[in-house]
């Protein structure tokens, strides 16, 4: 952990939704880049994909998720021949980013429900500790 | 002195709280790769510090965490199951309710006597 502050519940659900976030800008760049051609294979566009990893804060048994890392995966481009492309090679060919749009519209999906799962969790919580602020 | 005053429901509540913690751990981590969901034995925890406050167990120990056996387990060896947690959150959030009003109750009653209403 980078701070050393005690992982709290809001803490928790914080870092939780920034990871919820990174895959879902992650996913949609994915989705923006779809169908962007390039004239070499390696210049092509590849999907890049969120890793998550658990970060335990042993001292209260918490864990929250942390977005690690970024990686490109290794799919490789669509070569498509049409000579009449500004961008194609001395064969004719382009090469295209290989980006699956369903693939990538159910990562958002399932993103969108895991961060609203967390903003449900934490309201719940939230309320709860208020209840036990206010009574007397 | 409060373990006095509100007995069974202090050590539930701390309780309580805590398990919702280990279940917003397992919601946050619902699509971490490898990570295995948790959850607190409410019963065995509350014995534990029951038999702490006695003083006829010395053991000092955290609340009995268990890792919980999915119905289905995943590819990526995630073991949450979000229906699951839902369920089990909701549940822990509404004992957590009830047992706060058992203690709001014993505060009133100390402080009715307090005042001599």
């Amino acid at each position: 952990m980078p701070d050393r502050a005690p992982m709290t519940l809001f803490s928790l659900t914080e870092r939780a939704m920034q990871a919820q976030m990174v895959r879902m800008n992650v996913a949609t760049s994915n989705l923006a880049n779809a169908g962007s051609v390039s004239s070499t294979e390696d210049g092509a566009y590849r999907p890049i994909r969120a890793v998550f990893a658990t970060e335990l804060d042993r001292a209260s048994g918490l864990a929250s998720v942390t977005s690690s890392e970024l990686v490109r995966s290794e799919v490789a481009p669509t070569r498509r021949y049409d000579p009449a492309h500004p961008l194609a090679d001395a064969d004719g060919h382009v090469w295209e980013a290989p980006v699956d749009e369903s693939a990538e519209m159910v990562e958002i999906m399932e993103s969108a429900r895991q961060y609203q799962n967390l903003v449900q969790a934490l309201q719940t919580a939230k309320q709860l500790m208020l209840e036990t602020l206010r009574s007397n | 002195m409060s373990e006095q005053i509100f007995g069974i429901h202090g050590a539930a509540l701390e309780l309580r709280s805590q398990r919702m913690g280990v279940l917003a751990s397992n919601i946050a981590n619902a699509a971490t790769p490898g990570y295995k969901a948790r959850d607190i034995d409410f019963n065995a925890a509350l014995e534990a510090r029951m038999l702490r406050q006695r003083g006829t167990s010395t053991e000092v120990s955290g609340p009995a965490l268990v890792y919980r056996s999915p119905t289905m387990p995943a590819l990526d060896g995630n073991t949450v199951e979000l229906g699951r947690e839902q369920v089990a959150f909701a549940e822990n959030a509404l004992a957590y309710s009830a047992t706060l009003s058992f203690v709001q109750g014993k505060v009133n009653t100390i402080t009715r006597a307090l005042k001599g209403e």
